[in-house]
């Protein structure tokens, strides 16, 4: 750990990067993080000045696929310089210390940059059983977490698994895998779900933090605007198809060649927010439904119990896998109407002696001979 | 038998026969609507999609009926509170003791037909009135969970006054998955509302369908 640490642009200058290559960055960084081209000056001049944000990235119930998708950042300098070099004081996969080495590191930072340093948080946290479901150097997650927060100065929850529990908390969640900002209060906390993220919104979400030092426009499930304001819907190139009713029936069928719309095919674009058809994924070479394949709405809390994914409607609860609410629906239709022509039948029964006496009681129409029945 | 002495009740005002066509007509094109929009229909034209816009003019089609559904119920909520006494608040929720034995005795009545004795209220019956409230509270949420999403892709300030139900439920899915289930709440409802109404009129011989169009309810004197 450096003792006095260097700006961004220091740190680039001693890896031999070039004052060109420094402001290219910049400019890619401030369009990565939605920043209009007016703020590009102050991303630079932050990087200029600021000494680097330290930073401690924990890995709890996860698959590593966020820290996977961050260092293949479409830009190499964000895992070289970001990532690797300037900002990781602590991360189980990527640093080079390990067992008590990397413990004290941790501790170090914690101390030495105590309210200053940035939490990210890789994975969920389980909370059954005291949480034994996850314990790194023979502390349970929460622990750990509860610790290290207590002096962020704020928390990123990268991917889904952070934000909103993911697969470990789908249904029947047996380790009680919970979101950070559930156990966490009183810290800003961004959430930055998908699994994983796109690394240009992680990236972009970091550098908004480092350039602006504050938190970046959050919308109500504390995601940042600038990424997951829009749904994948929004900027599907397939909209066109689906607004003229063109959908894909089955995967193998002439639709799916024409590259109609995949809604039937359990598309979740129209109930997902996220970036992937904008910014598309490895360096913006395709996304899920560009590749012909639905969204499964990996971004959004609980998404893995509302299957299954080629379906529109999730499954009714307690019905079996491929009962949908419509399914249910029509048999309480019937059941409704098999109802209706029994009632009608046993009124005819038992109210006939009403019915009849109103009938007797009827008036008459003086030449209305045959009265009414 | 003596002939009934028969007294004529205006008893649905105008407003409130409005509201029921206009409410009855958008719930229909809601409900076909927004069932095609959960399950469209197979077309297989080959055709490009600058060409058609169908399924985009089904989804228009909802939205503006969901605007006439929902100002129309509002104006149904204000005239519960300035309307006669048969279109006021008091007649949906059973508070009072009568207004309870009333939905025992029409459930023995009229549903189980436990037992023949004839029963009548001017207005509605204290069950109906009920039924009516619990569809009102569906009403509210279908409108709470349409423009939920709707506020997603809207620009206006209606919708967004509802979008705190998306982070409520916990995303777009869980707000559509309960929208489109409730929908057979309404289809349920009709199929009842309708075939009781029929059977009302049917069993008592007091013009009830009609009192929706005209407003007039017929009553035998002596059971005023
Ligand atoms: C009687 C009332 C209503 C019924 C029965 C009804 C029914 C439905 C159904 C079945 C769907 C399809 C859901 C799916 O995709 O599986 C739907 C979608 C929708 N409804 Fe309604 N709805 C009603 C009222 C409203 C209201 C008041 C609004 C307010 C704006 C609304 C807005 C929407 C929206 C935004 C969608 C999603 C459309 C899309 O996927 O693009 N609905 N509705
Ligand atoms: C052909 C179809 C229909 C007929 C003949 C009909 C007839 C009637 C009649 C006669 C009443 C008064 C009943 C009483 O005295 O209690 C009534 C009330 C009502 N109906 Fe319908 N109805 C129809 C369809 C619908 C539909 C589709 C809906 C909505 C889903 C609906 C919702 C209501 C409501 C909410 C009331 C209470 C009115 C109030 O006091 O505001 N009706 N209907
Ligand atoms: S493929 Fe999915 S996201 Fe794209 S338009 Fe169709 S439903 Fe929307």
């Amino acid at each position: 750990m450096l003792e006095h640490p260097l700006t961004m642009w220091q740190q680039m200058e001693s890896l031999g990067y070039t004052r060109r290559d420094f402001l290219r960055f910049a400019s890619w960084l401030a369009a990565a993080a939605g920043i209009e081209a007016s703020g590009i000056g102050q991303v630079v001049h932050a990087m200029e000045t600021k000494p680097r944000i330290p930073v401690l990235w924990l890995h709890f119930q996860e698959c590593t696929c966020c820290s996977e998708s961050f260092i293949r950042s479409s830009h190499p300098i964000v895992a070289d310089v970001l990532l690797d070099k300037i900002s990781l004081d602590y991360t189980e996969t990527l640093m080079a210390a390990a067992g008590h080495q990397a413990e004290k590191s941790l501790h170090d930072t914690m101390k030495k940059y105590k309210g200053e340093y940035l939490l990210l948080v890789e994975g969920a946290i389980p909370t059954n059983d005291d949480g034994v479901y996850c314990c790194i150097g023979g502390r349970s997650a929460q622990d750990i977490l509860t610790e290290v927060a207590e002096g962020a100065k704020a928390i990123v929850c990268w991917g889904s698994c952070a934000s909103n529990g993911c697969i470990q908390a789908a249904s029947p969640n047996p380790t009680g895998a919970t979101p950070v900002h559930t156990l966490i209060s009183g810290k800003p906390i961004i959430n930055v779900p998908g699994c994983p993220p796109i690394a240009e919104v992680m990236a972009g979400t970091i550098v908004h933090l480092l350039a602006f030092d504050r938190i970046p426009q959050l919308d109500g499930l504390g995601r940042p605007k600038a990424f997951f304001s829009r749904r994948v819907h929004d900027t599907c190139y397939r909209r066109p198809n689906y607004d003229a009713g063109l959908f894909v029936e089955s995967f193998d069928d002439e639709n799916a060649k024409r590259g109609y719309c995949l809604y039937k095919m359990g598309c979740r674009g129209p109930v997902t927010y996220n970036a992937c058809g904008v910014m598309r994924w490895n360096n913006g070479v395709s996304y899920p439904i560009q590749s012909g394949h639905g969204c499964i709405g990996c971004s959004e809390e609980k998404f893995w119990d509302y299957g299954p994914f080629y379906q529109h409607l999730a499954s009714f609860p307690g019905f079996g896998i491929e009962t949908t609410a419509d399914k249910v629906g029509v048999a309480l239709g019937i059941a409704t109407a098999a109802g209706i022509a029994t009632h009608a039948i046993s009124t005819n029964i038992r109210k006939r002696k009403q019915i009849q006496q109103e009938i007797a009681g009827s008036d008459t129409i003086a030449d209305d001979t045959k009265g009414g029945a | 038998m003596q002939h009934a002495q028969i007294s004529r009740v205006y008893v649905w005002q105008l407003p409130v026969r409005f509201y029921h066509w206009i409410n009855a007509l958008s719930v229909l094109v809601l409900v076909i609507t927004g069932y095609l929009i959960g399950s469209p229909p197979a077309v297989q034209s080959g055709s490009e999609a600058s060409f058609g816009y169908w399924f985009g003019t089904v989804r228009f089609v909802h939205f503006l009926a969901a605007f006439l559904f929902f100002f129309n119920f509002v104006y149904r909520i204000y005239w519960g509170f300035v309307g006669n006494r048969y279109a006021r608040w008091q007649n949906f929720i059973p508070y009072r003791k009568e207004q309870l034995e009333e939905v025992k005795e029409v459930l023995k009545v009229d549903i189980f037909q436990r037992s023949v004795k004839p029963l009548e209220s001017v207005g509605h019956n204290a069950l109906a009135g009920i039924t009516y409230f619990i569809s009102f509270i569906a009403f509210l949420f279908q409108c709470i969970t349409g423009f939920g999403m709707y506020a997603a892709m809207s620009k206006a300030a209606l919708p967004a006054l509802f979008a705190w139900i998306v982070p409520l439920m916990g995303g777009d899915f869980a707000v559509r998955q309960w929208h489109h289930a409730m929908m057979w709440f309404f289809v349920l409802f009709s199929m009842i509302h309708v075939y009781l109404v029929f059977y009302h009129d049917y069993v008592e011989a007091r013009g009830v369908t009609s009192s929706m169009v005209g407003g007039w309810k017929f009553v035998e004197k002596h059971k005023l």
